[in-house]
């Protein structure tokens, strides 16, 4: 089924502030294997003149996919989430995330397109903090793959 | 700090090639640490039922591992301020104690306005692309 094309633009407000945990931050790290220690001790954070330990450019995702969900499951949009498949992915930082951070996130619905009997849906989440600072936006392309 | 030089970023630099090896139980602690506990990251019964060769990783998890070339090159990970990636093929990691290798090489291919550069990666897996334009600005 094709999205609505007239639903581009739909913004999904933040609920909740995300707030940043240092072992969140550690605990990312170590399951992509970074032994960084930046991302780690604040001392090493410092060093390189962050406030406090930074989370690694991908890490944003953990809260960004989460948010994503209010799109995702949109009844107006009418996705079924079993057939979707991540097709793209950036993000495009102001700063890293820090922790202590309170992060918010909107998400827009920026791009609905239809390839080869697929529709490709681009979401674009703002991650700003609470005092309105921009940190990062991260895109998603979804693919959600027709009847086939 | 490590600090980068001219020389260091002119276009066609390779940076440091590194190899990464995915096992089932770094899938379960990514999915764990991201929050994405897709099945297919997981469940080979599942996998296989949706038409997957088996159980694949999170193409997050080797969007992270492929940044590594970058953010320990650039000294700082964050010089890394635009990161990109486009999923073109699935990696599959067996159920056993070897797992799959991802093989990540960059090289710089552009120097940008305001003291940036672009690296692109190339990440393959088993000699096959895994990951298309993967692209990263680095703040010099």
């Amino acid at each position: 089924m094709a999205i609505d094309p007239s639903l581009v633009g739909r913004t999904y407000p933040s609920s909740d502030a995300y707030e940043v945990g240092i072992e969140k931050i550690r605990e990312f790290a170590d399951a992509i294997g970074d032994p960084n220690p930046v991302y780690r001790e604040r001392q090493a954070a410092r060093a390189l003149g962050h406030p406090d330990v930074i989370a690694p450019p991908t890490f944003p995702i953990v809260m960004t996919f989460q948010a994503s969900r209010r799109l995702i499951e949109d009844p107006e949009l009418g996705i079924d989430y079993t057939r979707v498949v991540h097709g793209e992915q950036r993000f495009a930082h102001s700063r890293p995330v820090l922790a202590g951070d309170a992060l918010t996130v909107t998400v827009t619905l920026e791009s609905v397109r239809s390839v080869g009997g697929h529709d490709m849906l681009t979401s674009r989440s703002d991650v700003a903090t609470v005092t309105g600072e921009h940190v990062v936006t991260a895109w998603s392309t979804l693919v959600v793959r027709g009847d086939g | 700090m490590v600090s980068l030089t001219v020389e260091d970023t002119a276009v066609g630099t390779a940076l440091p090639a590194q190899a990464f090896s995915i096992r089932r139980a770094d899938l379960v602690r990514y999915a764990g640490a991201s929050g994405d506990f897709n099945v297919i990251h997981w469940n080979e019964r599942v996998a296989t039922s949706v038409g997957l060769p088996g159980v694949i990783a999170h193409g997050m998890f080797t969007m992270a591992l492929a940044a590594r070339v970058v953010t320990d090159w650039a000294g700082d990970p964050a010089r890394v301020v635009e990161y990109g990636v486009r999923f073109t093929r699935p990696v599959p990691v067996p159920d056993d104690d070897t797992g799959a290798t991802v093989e990540v090489t960059g090289v710089v291919a552009a120097v940008l306005e305001n003291d940036r550069v672009r690296v692109d990666l190339t990440v393959s897996q088993a000699g096959a692309k895994v990951l298309g334009r993967a692209q990263a600005v680095v703040q010099l």
